[in-house]
């Protein structure tokens, strides 16, 4: 007959009781915790993308806006567009056509606004080349040659928004890391809860010559090998949750919520993390219960 | 092997014992007596070094105990065999795998366990048992578990705390050939129990010295016995 020994490494934990809510605990913390890590990450991507494809745009163009005399408007629309035709970096300039000002008015005035009847400035959209153009220059032109044309390079638009990119990636990363940090201390009161019910199995091991890793080894590859799975089942729920994020909502930001390409790559150093949180947070728990006995 | 010098002990204000001197040398086999409170169980508890003294020196296997670490203090650990009155086991673990822990906890696979495992639990008489869990087990079945536990490592030394607490006569009889049978390979045997009879009956079998502790001193015990 063969003797039912504990004697292979990878069977460490088994000194240590399976039941217990702790581990249970630890679970299902984690999967909750990884799934909120990953719509905090989806958050974070989607804001970057979104800034960085707003700022991009605007930054691409430039608009001038021409308020004169309706019998001096065409000759001032000619005078600018032959100066943004002499001015190096301008790619495109372009006077917007009646129904492009109007399809611009339209969600203010409603449609069929009778443009000819109201003083509606004629805008022109600039592009800029990939090298740029010396807009304070073009602004200082544009003033002393013609006075009706007022230039804007969408600087007070872009500003606001990269400002709030940068806030909002703060506020993603500050959210992950007060995940990580609340997920520790669960993981931790958990372990701690562990090793306090199994204050007998500590003693019986310590008595027969345990080393403090040996017990600490035990209990860290329960509650790791635990917050792994959880945090596995978490970030698959919420990556499942994403993908199924409705695509064909017409307002930009709301729609792209979620992951693109490479980004899905990104949920899944989540379980890593948490199994790392686990790792730490139960190992000092450990060791601060082992070196309460001798 | 243990020598404990001037070592002194209390709980609190209340001194428990003061001064004590002890020397356990290879192969000897000792009782530890006196009645209950007096200490035998905190006597035992600082040579193997759960307890440090608040007066005193201990050494160990040469070593002076205040300066070991604790890997070092699990390091005796495995050169002792402890049996406890209450035996504390696993229980989620079977007899066979109580047995066998030390080795695990010392992280040790010697390539003859199985052989070795099986003829400690016949020698204890516990091979029927092998795959019962502690609970499962009467009070004098247990003692045994513990004491093949306590020599899985093949210890220098036996430090047992009342083994023949819970046990009838006839048990008591039989662990006592046990630790005998141990005292007679070489190892050092130190017994802390108040059973007088069994005190009488090892010293007709082994030479053994019976100290006691009598008003917060260790003496050596005479024909009084």
């Amino acid at each position: 007959m063969k003797l039912p020994l504990p004697l292979t490494s990878n069977e460490a934990e088994r000194v240590v009781p399976h039941t217990g809510s702790a581990a249970q605990m630890t679970t299902i913390a984690s999967a909750a915790m990884a799934f909120l890590c990953v719509f905090a990450l989806a958050l974070l991507f989607t804001t970057s993308r979104v800034a960085t494809t707003w700022s991009g745009e605007l930054a691409q163009s430039a608009t001038i806006r021409i308020s004169a005399p309706a019998d001096q408007i065409d000759a001032q629309v000619t005078a600018v567009l032959t100066i943004l035709d002499q001015t190096p970096g301008v790619a495109t300039a372009r006077a917007l056509t009646d129904d492009e000002q109007q399809a611009l008015l339209t969600p203010w005035f409603g449609p069929g606004l009778p443009l000819d009847t109201l003083p509606i400035p004629q805008l022109i959209e600039v592009t800029q080349a990939d090298r740029g153009f010396d807009a304070e220059g073009l602004r200082l032109r544009l003033r002393a040659e013609v006075p009706g044309a007022v230039f804007d390079d969408h600087t007070r638009w872009r500003q606001p928004l990269i400002e709030a990119a940068r806030r909002l990636r703060v506020l993603g990363w500050v959210s992950i890391a007060l995940i990580g940090v609340t997920m520790a201390v669960i993981v931790s009161l958990a372990a701690s809860a562990a090793l306090a019910a199994n204050g007998q199995v500590i003693d019986v091991l310590r008595l027969i010559g345990a080393r403090d890793r040996f017990v600490a080894n035990a209990f860290v590859r329960r509650f790791t090998l635990r917050a792994l799975a959880g945090s596995v089942i978490g970030t698959v729920l919420a990556m499942i949750a994403l993908w199924l994020m409705p695509g064909d909502i017409p307002s930009g930001f709301l729609s792209s919520i979620g992951f693109r390409g490479v980004e899905w790559l990104g949920p899944l150093v989540v379980p890593l993390l948490t199994a790392i949180v686990a790792f730490l947070a139960t190992g000092t728990a450990a060791r601060r219960k082992l070196r309460s006995i001798r | 092997m243990i020598e404990l010098s001037g070592v002194s002990y209390s709980y609190g204000d209340r001194r428990l014992f003061s001064d004590i001197t002890l020397s356990l040398q290879p192969g000897s086999f000792h009782f530890l007596t006196g009645p209950s409170g007096t200490g035998k169980t905190t006597l035992l508890k600082l040579c193997y070094l759960e307890l440090s003294p608040e007066v005193g020196d201990i050494r160990i296997f040469g070593d002076d105990a205040d300066a070991l670490d604790r890997d070092s203090v699990a390091k005796v650990r495995q050169r002792i065999g402890i049996v406890h009155q209450d035996c504390q086991f696993l229980n989620h673990l079977s007899v066979a795998e109580n047995i066998a822990l030390p080795l695990r906890v010392a992280g040790t696979k010697p390539p003859n366990e199985q052989d070795n495992l099986r003829e400690l639990m016949a020698w204890v008489g516990l091979s029927a048992h092998a795959t019962a869990h502690p609970p499962q087990l009467s009070g004098g079945e247990r003692q045994r578990a513990a004491l093949a536990r306590a020599v899985m490592m093949a210890p220098d030394m036996i430090l047992a705390d009342e083994p023949t607490g819970n046990v009838d006569w006839e048990m008591s009889t039989r662990l006592l050939g046990l630790l005998v049978e141990l005292n007679r390979m070489g190892k050092t045997v130190l017994i802390a129990t108040h059973d007088l009879n069994l005190i009488r009956q090892a010293k007709a079998q082994v030479q053994a010295r019976v100290l006691r502790i009598r008003d917060g001193k260790l003496q050596l015990a005479g024909s009084d016995l």
